[in-house]
């Protein structure tokens, strides 16, 4: 069954793992910098594929989601399986937690059930080293009949040896006969006699291993019933086969077949095990232990947590945006340097063809730049965010906050969808944020955790935060971002209460999950997965930002108002020269609002303002939220591009948090209420579109984008009101 | 359905923090169920109560050698016996 034509296409690998077994940092070892990212058909869990190079031979790798097990739990479980079935790997490298063995190896012996091309990698073999394990892993290749190969995916140990063993698997060399699976007394008699009931089939022999099929049945794995009823000759009688199995086991044993599986796969592991490892006496993880005794402690644990919190924004802020450490300057102030510069650059085209000029320094500089100069202050972020995910404390935070989350009808794993999506403060996208949700199995907590996770401070919202913050609250910088916060998590859970109470009744769901031990993360490792994902923010500043902040300014561009009543404004002056510069400006100026207001945006702006104005937004704020709609950082680009065309010298102009500092409309208050509306209202449309996929319909995505705005309005009208009666507005 | 046995069945969540048990039977059920199986939380496994949550809920077993946390609700359902009495 298995392509006879391996010399015309290229060998595969799936790389298989429990989480936490360091799968990724290992493939990441192996296949070096090449790599490609993309989604598993149909699903959007993530698939990453590499290529490793050895032996003068090249092998298409593919790290499989990480799982515990292959009994299609999860959506993760269900993609690796089908991996493994449908694509016929030419070999499958399970990387094993060497310290954590028992666990780990209830994966392998499911994939030896599978019988596909095996190799084992004993991963992180320091920390079992440290743990004073000794393990025979020469006597554990014997005992399975499968490589297994010792690693630390830290360092890379082991990679040329792991790289030599899946090349000569995949080419089919050296493979001992790989051990048969046995679970011992009723159930190995009824898998062997329903395995030769179902080798009689033809239909299911074409497809699959009968050995796999008859333990699957007999666990009665529901997936694995609906593919043999497809493509099975006789499926009745394999049913009844099946059927029967189960209940002369269940009747002999007085258990159920699922916990017999269970209990005869980790009794097999244990049998492995007690071959080739020994423990000491001693108690293990101690590191982990102590370090959890405060971590999780009921006084210190959430007094860590916030301090983690404001570490993260003092970490941000001063590192990426205040400090000018980097040849006199902020990481941030350079690249603010680098796009004026281009602005300036292009100056001259200004005279000869202004409607180029303005396109690119207006839609282009002004709508990227602005994006951009915060590369630098989202690395630092997404590096943080990093460190605490490498190290395990993500899984902690969960457990910390589970029972608080639950009040307001979310749970434990919501967190981890919360701080995807920035709830860390800002080192996060909701587009993920709502994909983490797929680990949780309740479909009413995923929909509430799909509903709030985009009010979490994403990384798109906080250069407007930050533009406004430093125009309105300079000095107070650090203290505005974390009540900000603090204010995005409060309106969230509030949100979420309602919802769970009003809208989306029901039970809720079970919450069980690994504590990691602790590892110290490395160097490598943090500045790869921040990069990673600064570079997606990168693209999309480059794709979607550039595409929208191009629409934004061609509808805030035409159609033209008439010029020759400021021309003849202009004329008039000419022989007066006492208050020439000064009226000439206004006058200009004047033009450029004007012009602005006849655009397309100008009037869809203007037209909302009978109803904004309760919030204090005028037309041009209108015109940037209607572009947030998109994405929340066009809302800056937008305001840049509609306070300097309104400029008549946008070249001499400050930053935009200086134009608006100036700008007599803006107050203290105004930005408090931009603030509250920006952080509230409608997902962008990236997490609407991932919102319809993820909930199945349009309806929810509808939901969030009309809830949140409507919210967000009443909110900032609020804050605006009561601040102008209590004369806040100065 | 279950026969009530003489003595009160004692359950996981029932574990003072520091106690030792062996697993009785796993008396959840479809998903949460596997999930726990998966994990390794099968019948004659020992479990070690670690520690409880801030706020008493979830608590954290140490399990084949690893932690696991698990809401109180769910350990109700597990049935053990304790260790050493």
């Amino acid at each position: 069954m298995r392509g006879t034509g391996t010399s015309t296409r290229l060998l595969r690998a799936g790389i298989a793992g429990n989480p936490n077994s360091g799968k990724t940092s290992l493939f990441n070892k192996l296949t070096g910098s090449n790599h490609c990212v993309g989604n598993y058909p149909g699903v959007t869990v993530e698939r990453n594929e590499g290529l490793l190079h050895a032996d003068g031979q090249t092998l298409v790798m593919v790290d499989l989601p990480g799982t515990y097990s292959l009994t299609a739990y999860s959506a993760e479980e269900v993609v690796a399986r089908n991996f493994i079935i449908d694509e016929h790997p030419d070999v499958v490298v399970d990387v094993v937690d060497a310290s954590n063995l028992e666990r780990n190896l209830y994966l392998a012996v499911q994939l030896m059930e599978m019988e596909v091309p095996l190799v084992i990698a004993l991963n992180m073999m320091d920390v079992a080293q440290r743990h004073q394990l000794s393990i025979d892993s020469g006597r554990m290749a014997e005992l399975l009949g499968v490589p297994v190969v010792e690693t630390v995916g830290r360092d890379g140990r082991g990679k040329a040896k792991l790289a030599a063993a899946c090349m000569s698997v995949a080419a089919g060399e050296g493979v001992g006969r790989v051990c048969k699976v046995t679970y011992g007394h009723p159930l190995d008699e009824h898998v062997d006699a329903l395995a030769a009931r179902i080798a009689q089939d033809d239909g299911v022999c074409r497809m699959y291993r009968p050995p796999w099929v008859a333990i699957k049945l007999i666990e009665k794995d529901p997936q694995v019933g609906a593919a043999v009823a497809r493509v099975a000759d006789d499926t009745d009688g394999i049913r009844q086969a099946a059927e029967e199995a189960i209940h002369q086991i269940e009747t002999h044993s007085g258990d159920d077949v699922e916990s017999l599986v269970a209990e005869g796969r980790y009794g097999f592991a244990a049998g492995i095990l007690r071959q080739c490892v020994r423990t000491p006496p001693t108690e293990r993880r101690r590191m982990t232990d102590r370090v959890d005794a405060v971590v999780c402690n009921r006084l210190l644990g959430p007094a860590i947590l916030m301090g983690v919190v404001y570490g993260l924004f003092f970490a941000v802020f001063k590192v990426a945006d205040e400090w000018a450490w980097l040849f006199g300057k902020s990481p941030t102030a350079w690249m603010e340097w680098l796009f004026a510069g281009l602005a300036s650059a292009i100056g001259g085209l200004e005279a000869t063809s202004p409607m180029l000029h303005s396109l690119l320094a207006d839609g282009v500089i002004g709508g990227v730049g602005g994006v951009m100069s915060f590369v630098p202050l989202i690395f630092v972020m997404f590096a943080f965010v990093a460190v605490l995910e490498d190290t395990g404390y993500i899984a902690r935070v969960a457990f910390v906050l589970d029972r608080a989350l639950r009040i307001f009808g979310l749970q434990g794993r919501s967190m981890l969808a919360m701080i995807v999506s920035g709830g860390l403060g800002g080192g996060g996208c909701a587009v993920p944020g709502v994909l983490a949700t797929r680990t949780m199995r309740d479909p009413r907590d995923r929909l509430i955790t799909m509903m709030v996770a985009p009010m979490m401070n994403c990384g798109a919202k906080i250069p407007v935060y930050l533009m406004l913050v430093a125009a309105f609250f300079a000095g107070a910088q650090a203290k505005m971002m974390f009540l900000l916060w603090a204010l995005s998590w409060t309106i969230a859970l509030m949100c979420a209460w309602l919802l769970r109470r009003f809208v989306i009744r029901g039970e809720q769901t079970p919450f069980v999950m690994e504590l990691p031990s602790y590892h110290v993360p490395t160097l490598r490792g943090v500045v790869r997965h921040a990069w990673g994902r600064t570079w997606m923010y990168i693209r999309k500043a480059g794709t979607v930002i550039l595409a929208v902040s191009l629409v934004m300014w061609a509808l805030m561009f035409f159609p033209r108002t008439d010029a020759s009543a400021f021309d003849a404004g202009v004329a008039a002056l000419d022989a007066s020269t006492a208050t020439y510069q000064r009226d000439k400006a206004a006058i200009r100026s004047e033009q450029g609002r004007a012009r602005l207001r006849q655009s397309a945006a100008g009037r869809m702006g203007a037209s909302l303002v009978p109803i904004s104005q309760w919030a204090g937004f005028d037309w041009r704020d209108n015109v940037a939220l209607i572009g947030g709609f998109a994405a929340k950082e066009v809302v800056i680009g937008t305001l840049g591009v509609a306070y300097s065309m309104g400029d008549v010298h946008p070249e001499n102009s400050g930053s935009l948090s200086a134009q608006l500092a100036d700008d007599e409309h803006w107050s203290r208050l105004q930005a408090v209420a931009m603030l509250i509306f920006v952080m509230i209202y409608a997902p962008c449309m990236s997490t609407l579109a991932v919102i319809r996929r993820e909930a199945g319909s349009w309806k929810w995505a509808l939901f969030s984008t009309t809830y949140t705005t409507i919210l967000a309005f009443v909110l900032a009208v609020g804050v605006f009101q009561v601040g102008r009666l209590l004369g806040l507005e100065g | 359905m279950t026969e009530p046995s003489p003595e009160t069945p004692l359950c996981l969540a029932d574990l003072a923090v520091g106690q030792r048990a062996r697993i009785r039977r796993v008396e959840a059920n479809g998903a949460i169920r596997q999930r726990l199986l998966d994990m390794g939380v099968t019948r004659g496994v020992t479990v070690l109560v670690k520690r409880a949550a801030p706020l008493g809920d979830p608590i954290e077993v140490s399990v084949k050698g690893y932690d696991l946390a698990i809401r109180k609700c769910e350990a109700r359902a597990i049935l053990v016996e304790p260790e050493g009495s």
